[in-house]
């Protein structure tokens, strides 16, 4: 593990600096004309730790990335390359077998000739892992008596230090948007690369999906059209899963905001936020062994006769029940968001409290509760476990909500986990599925919060 | 004067009636309405019970499967050890003691052993790697050696589990029947379930591979995720000038919140096996994965504990002449620790039962050995649970179930950390 031993080495080389430091700092303070330093003695210590550390690091991980390189580049260089083939797959395979076993990751070759290639490849690890080693050694060193001779009674490091803290902290910030755009960016090649194959119009208008990871034929446009996984999509996360949410998220934030006594508050709402907690694989589960079952029961008893054991309620009624917390915290927020004047104005005037819920307080809040639905049905439609245990893989454009259905979440697993290759047009989808993802539920949350901001306002 | 007094006689009644039907049908009216809030009442209570029936039952199902999951089927025999080997005791403590103990025929041994306790056929009544056990028992104390006999509960194989489950072959389940009315097949709590990893039979399979990926996977979520939360969270809410990348930094946190999990798959699936090919379904590349999921929901709890660190802390730091930095990292983080831990352990429990990110990078491999270390090729236990659900063995349901309650036990020991926590430090100012 040469990583791991830059990585000891460079904190063991810091430590080293930081008490050397320290115990600089703290003689000026013996020596110092009246005593007085600019900086506690700590900081003299972080400045030259920094100074051997950081440098250190930056050039470890530089030379993990491009070492490798060198390290085959030398052993091409060797005699014993000569039995490789000149190019293609098969040469990269053997190289890369025979820089495992000499690395240590791997006991054997699969290929007899590359174990020639296993000496020379230890050699050269050896030499560049050494030099590796030097040069980390003399960095860390340099950077440290750099510090070291700066350190004088009257020097700032205190600033400089914290100068560090802020860099650290602004990077930090930053990661959000690097992973944004690293979304973003991945997303986007991909699905680039998939339009060069299929066109975006078949793709979001066709009504037909059969693609097929195996088949090597040109890329069939017509095999493309996501419709019906668009629809799917909406119409178990918006239509059947809120169709089950929405009333019960509603009613239960009413029930104990207006109704329940605190006692009965403090330990129903805990219970209620147990149900969103649950992993979504368990409630996958909870949907394929016992509510589908049940579902394709009833459906049969009440004379559907195609009704299907993977079917849409059931993905639809398990994630309704998912989101009830989702929605009842919503609302339970925006409904205590209205000014408690408003509904006891209302009780005054001699109206019931449900006169009070219905024609006041639900209007009142309303567009905070729309921004929570709007944000439940963002969070159903890029639910994946639950649909994929419990959906099915049929691409179905029917209103029949006993029928198998698929949906957007589904196709990107069933695409990405299959055997196909990276380059294949199915496999592609998968990332032009994303993005179609990724761009509706940022619609859905953007719109969400510009709601609730603008109703916030309202009130204050 | 009689004509106008009947008169206002009967005006005056006829204002009476008129008043008394006023007030019956306000009364009426009235009634109706308390009975419409009753109504709305009902329905309210309804709604929350429903949901926790819902709960209650989705909780039960799981546990009294995952009771039976727990167990497994075991045949009880006698094996002769003295003499049916030859074997050293000191062969054990070598390298590979499993493959000595097999070169030596221990398979064999209790392959007859098994034939002579259960009639003709009696081997195939064992599963296939049921001498590893006995193995294991020799190998962690290999005095046993000398012993003449050894009295061991052996796994059963899995036909004949479902046969005592009561389905499969008519004829190993009057077998089943048999063996069981002598005592010699019992249903036994299966310690190992939770010592084992992945395998090909339900009565043989355990979840510590899978744990133990999980384990490290959170670590390295944990590791990568929670400083730099802190840290995101500490320059928002304390130093970063109110500007336009301030804006852009925080929308695109609140928008990462929200983003669907499979999403952060794609972008690990594109970013980071693009980086690492080498480390498809290592707890690395899952536990980065994770990290980028949960460092979002660690900064929006952090900057909501910092606001909640009172101003006057701050200025007096400030009066006593402390730089900003050393105001923030020596008087608020401390502050405000508890609740940013409070939303870390809250993040990490959505991590740990994440499956989605996790498939699209690759972690549905079948992996019958524990992961060594982070870039060893490693299961978790929510994908654990997503793989078995599929096989179709009833043995396996009970398994599937057994893990859940494993994994809900982990994230019920969680919730209530970070509740004990809020309500440890909660503070008031």
């Amino acid at each position: 593990m040469p990583s791991a031993v830059l990585l000891l080495l460079a904190f063991g080389l810091g430590l080293v600096g930081w008490l050397a430091a320290r115990g600089r700092a703290w003689a000026f303070r013996r020596t110092a004309p009246r005593g007085r330093i600019d900086s506690l003695p700590g900081f003299h210590a972080w400045y030259v730790a920094l100074w051997i550390a950081v440098p250190a690091l930056l050039f470890a991980l530089a030379w993990n990335t491009i070492s490798p390189a060198l390290v085959t580049h030398q052993v091409l260089a060797d005699p014993a390359a000569t039995v490789l083939p000149p190019t293609g797959f098969e040469r990269d395979t053997m190289l890369a077998e025979a820089y495992a076993v000499a690395d240590g990751r791997a006991y054997g070759v699969f290929n007899a000739e590359a174990q020639g290639l296993v000496e020379p490849f230890r050699a050269a690890l050896l030499k560049f892992q050494s030099i590796g080693l030097a040069i980390t050694v003399l960095i860390a060193f340099a950077g440290g008596a750099f510090a070291f001779l700066r350190l004088r009674p009257d020097f700032t490091a205190r600033t400089r230090v914290e100068r560090a803290v802020m860099a650290v902290l602004l990077l930090a910030s930053l990661v959000a948007i690097l992973t944004t755009i690293g979304i973003i960016i991945s997303l986007i090649f991909e699905t680039i690369r998939f339009f060069g194959m299929v066109s975006p119009t078949d793709f979001l208008f066709g009504t037909h999906w059969s693609p097929d990871p195996m088949s090597t034929s040109a890329p069939d446009g017509s095999k493309y059209g996501a419709l019906p996984l668009f629809w799917g999509t909406i119409y178990i996360g918006a239509v059947i899963a809120m169709v089950v949410a929405i009333p019960l998220g509603l009613l239960s934030a009413i029930y104990l905001t207006q109704y329940a006594s605190p006692r009965v508050r403090q330990l129903m709402k805990p219970l209620l936020e147990i149900l969103a907690g649950i992993p979504t694989v368990v409630y996958g589960y909870f949907a394929a062994l016992t509510v589908a079952p049940a579902v394709r029961d009833a459906a049969q008893a009440i004379g559907i006769a195609n009704a299907s054991t993977e079917s849409a309620v059931a993905a639809g009624l398990v994630m309704g029940i998912m989101i009830v917390p989702f929605v009842s915290s919503m609302a339970d927020d925006s409904i205590a968001a209205v000014p408690q004047a408003m509904g006891d104005g209302s009780l005054a005037m001699g109206a019931t409290r449900a006169e009070t819920i219905r024609l006041v307080l639900i209007p009142a809040a309303l567009p905070g509760i729309v921004a929570g639905v709007m944000l439940a049905i963002s969070r159903a439609i890029g639910e994946t476990m639950i649909v994929v245990m419990a959906a099915g893989a049929t691409a179905n454009l029917t209103l029949n909500p006993f029928q198998s259905m698929t949906t957007v979440t589904f196709q990107i697993v069933a695409m990405l986990t299959g055997e196909g290759s990276f380059d294949h047009p199915a496999t592609l989808s998968a990332f032009a599925l994303g993005m179609v993802l990724f761009l509706v539920t940022l619609a859905l949350n953007f719109i969400a919060l510009r709601v609730v901001k603008r109703y916030r306002e309202a009130y204050e | 004067m009689d004509e106008a007094r009947t008169a206002s006689d009967s005006r005056a009644t006829e204002q009476e009636h008129i008043r008394a039907l006023r007030r019956a049908r306000m009364e009426a009216g009235l009634a109706r309405r308390y009975a419409v809030d009753r109504l709305f009442r009902l329905a309210g209570l309804s709604a929350v019970v429903f949901s926790a029936l819902v709960l209650a039952f989705l909780l039960v199902s799981m546990t009294a499967n995952g009771v039976s999951g727990f167990k497994r089927s075991e045949l009880r025999m006698t094996v002769p050890i003295r003499g049916a080997m030859q074997i050293d005791a000191q062969r054990l403590g070598q390298p590979d003691p499993a493959g000595g103990l097999e070169l030596a025929g221990l398979p064999h041994v209790i392959d007859s052993a098994a034939d002579r306790a259960f009639g003709k056929g009696g081997a195939r009544l064992l599963a296939d790697d049921a001498w590893r056990e006995v193995a294991d028992t020799l190998i962690a104390d290999p005095s046993l050696l000398n012993n003449a006999t050894l009295d061991v509960s052996l796994p059963a194989s899995d036909k004949l589990a479902a046969a005592q489950r009561g389905d499969g072959d008519p004829d190993l389940r009057t077998i089943a029947t048999r063996l069981e009315r002598a005592g010699k097949l019992v249903r036994a709590f299966d310690f190992g379930f939770l010592t084992r990893s992945d395998a090909t039979s339900p009565q043989s399979v355990g979840i510590w591979g899978a744990l133990k990926g999980s384990i490290l996977t959170m670590l390295v979520t944990l590791v990568l995720a929670f400083p730099v939360g802190v840290l995101a969270a500490l320059y928002l809410e304390e130093y970063a000038p109110r500007n336009r990348w301030t804006d852009l930094i925080e929308i695109s946190i609140n928008n990462l919140a929200a983003v669907p999990s499979i999403i952060f798959g794609l972008l690990g699936l594109a970013v980071f096996l693009g980086l690492f090919p080498n480390y498809r379904s290592a707890p690395l590349i899952g536990g980065m994965t994770l990290a980028l999921m949960t460092m979002p929901v660690i900064v929006i709890s952090g900057r909501n504990a910092i606001k909640g660190v009172p101003p006057s802390i701050r200025d007096a730091a400030l009066a006593v002449g402390a730089s900003p930095v050393q105001v923030v990292f020596h008087h608020v983080l401390p502050l405000a620790l508890p609740g940013i831990l409070t939303g870390t352990i809250i993040g990490m429990a959505r991590a740990l039962g994440e499956t989605a990110p996790l498939l699209m990078i690759g972690m549905r491999a079948f992996v019958a050995t524990p992961p060594g270390d982070l870039t060893s090729p490693s299961s978790v236990l929510p994908v654990q649970i997503f793989l078995w659900s599929d096989e179709i063995d009833r043995g396996f349901v009970e398994r599937t179930s057994a893990a859940i309650v494993v994994l809900l036990a982990f994230l019920l020991l969680m919730n209530g950390l970070a509740i004990y926590l809020r309500n440890r430090f909660e503070k008031r100012w």
